[in-house]
């Protein structure tokens, strides 16, 4: 089983224009849908689940839907507070937060706190997240080291890097499986270095109609897999 | 009369690959394709062959494959020849590697067919000083022998992984910036994409791993953030000309949507990327 999952939720419009649904239906049920995935996971011991909740690229979206999916996310926040204190779920958001609203910031640092301890399972929820500029905010935190003459730029390492990623809130920054569903074969500038031994598997149902079934085809393709990380074994 | 049957059935299909060109050229062609070579050893195993026979089929592979992308209009091929991961391997394979690497090195310039006339420019990417010493010499001969090359690219990854480019930019950044004293500025995307080894390269657009597996396996992270990627279950030996139509075809229905994200990102200046 792997210890940590990564999904790229994609599809929620293309499953809401076939239905001949508004785009914010679209979303409501991807909502649903992580929820149900959120669920699964805990029941099949997985420890980390990060989604990818919103695109640093997503911004150029029009206002409206952009709108509409912050206020989706404070709201699934607040109605869930409860559900991750019980299930014992801890969650984090990473991204760059300066562009959200400020009541969804307030919200995201509540429930962060409230959860903080919880150890069954941990959600990191992507919002605002670019898997590059994850790379380049940890190299402006190691600049600043070297500033501070804490290190030297010959000691900069693997090790160094990983620990300023915005994944160093988990002890299992690296997951073992990424899931895309749509059809889509892109990683579209998600977690880059953390993918960088990941096993990937392209789902073509869109997300909302992504369940339990797809999740379990998902783990069994990844439990097929051997994972020989450069060295013998072929 | 057996040759000149041979000859005429490769003109034809010489001529048919072109025609078939002609018509994917209607649409958008790949700019720059990037390939994992995977299968070599598990090709070998299958026909019962020595293990090194699996990387000599597998260069021949390539030069196939190169052909066809050049003739096709790719300008810049890269290729994911040996990563740092692989010296884990067992030390007879990798001095066999080593050697065999040197072998097709030197053989790239001399290949009249190929490297000289169509004009490409063969450079070397990864940590060289992990190569053998006769490697590492005949990577900086090509290198200079192909500098004034400039029709079409071959970038080759040896001794490369993606976190080890990536380490390096950093460190390149943070050296920078002690040299300039210039802490105030924040490090922007710009400023980690110019350190990186495939800084001069554009970004792929289709990254193809053979053999079925469907990993990146530390090989251009930075650069794949938007690659389409192609996972062909055939082994490296395998691939054929057919794969190249497949994966262009393919990359072509995925264009409209691709170039309406960027059209949107162009409007929208994050993270400091300078707009083209």
């Amino acid at each position: 089983m792997p210890k940590h999952v990564a999904v790229i939720m994609d599809g929620n419009r293309r499953w809401a224009k076939q239905r001949g649904l508004s785009m914010e239906l679209g979303y409501e049920a991807g909502l649903k849908s992580l929820r149900e995935l959120l669920k699964s996971c805990c029941n099949l011991g997985i420890r980390v689940l990060t989604v990818f909740a919103f695109s640093a690229d997503n911004w150029s979206r029009p206002k409206v839907e952009v709108d509409f999916l912050m206020s989706l996310f404070g709201r699934g926040t607040e109605d869930e507070l409860k559900n991750f204190v019980r299930e014992d779920i801890r969650v984090s958001v990473i991204g760059d937060s300066s562009k959200l609203p400020t009541n969804l910031k307030e919200q995201i640092i509540d429930a962060e706190e409230a959860t903080k301890n919880n150890s069954r399972l941990h959600l990191i929820v992507a919002i605002s997240y670019s898997g590059q500029y994850d790379i380049v905010q940890a190299c402006h935190n190691i600049a600043l080291k070297v500033k501070d003459g804490l290190l030297e730029p010959s000691d900069i390492n693997q090790s160094l890097i990983e620990q300023e990623l915005e994944t160093n809130c988990t002890i299992f920054p690296y997951p073992d499986l990424l899931i895309r569903t749509s059809g889509e074969l892109r990683v579209s500038n998600f977690l880059l270095w953390q993918l960088a031994y990941t096993e990937l598997f392209f789902a073509k149902a869109l997300w909302p109609d992504f369940g339990e079934a797809e999740l379990l085809e998902a783990l069994q393709s990844f439990q097929q897999r051997r994972r020989r990380y450069g060295g013998e074994g072929s | 009369m057996v040759l000149g049957i041979g000859w005429t059935i490769n003109h034809i299909f010489s001529l048919f690959r072109r025609c078939i060109y002609v018509i994917l050229s209607v649409g958008p062609i790949p700019n720059h394709i990037a390939f994992i070579l995977d299968g070599n050893r598990r090709y070998a195993k299958k026909h019962k062959l020595r293990e090194g026979a699996g990387h000599n089929i597998g260069f021949l592979s390539l030069t196939s494959m190169l052909q066809c992308c050049y003739e096709l209009g790719v300008k810049h091929v890269t290729i994911y020849a040996f990563s740092i991961d692989n010296f884990k391997r067992r030390p007879e394979e990798i001095r066999y590697l080593m050697d065999l690497m040197q072998e097709k090195i030197e053989f790239l310039p001399k290949e009249e067919n190929l490297v000289n006339r169509l004009g490409i420019r063969v450079q070397f990417f990864g940590n060289l000083k992990l190569l053998s010493e006769g490697a590492r010499d005949s990577a900086q001969s090509a290198m200079s022998a192909t500098a004034t090359n400039s029709k079409a690219f071959l970038s080759i990854c040896v001794a490369y992984t993606s976190t080890h480019e990536i380490v390096h930019a950093v460190e390149q950044v943070c050296k920078e910036k002690k040299q300039r004293k210039a802490w105030n500025e924040h490090v922007n995307l710009d400023d980690v994409e110019r350190q990186m080894y495939l800084a001069n390269i554009p970004e792929p657009d289709i990254l193809v791993r053979t053999s079925g597996a469907n990993r990146l396996s530390n090989f251009l992270l930075w650069q794949s953030a938007y690659a389409h990627l192609y996972s062909p279950s055939a082994l490296w030996p395998e691939i054929s000309f057919w794969h190249l139509i497949w994966m262009v075809l393919n990359y072509q229905r995925n264009y409209g949507y691709l170039e309406k994200q960027q059209q949107n990102m162009d409007h929208v200046n994050v993270f400091g990327r300078s707009n083209p």
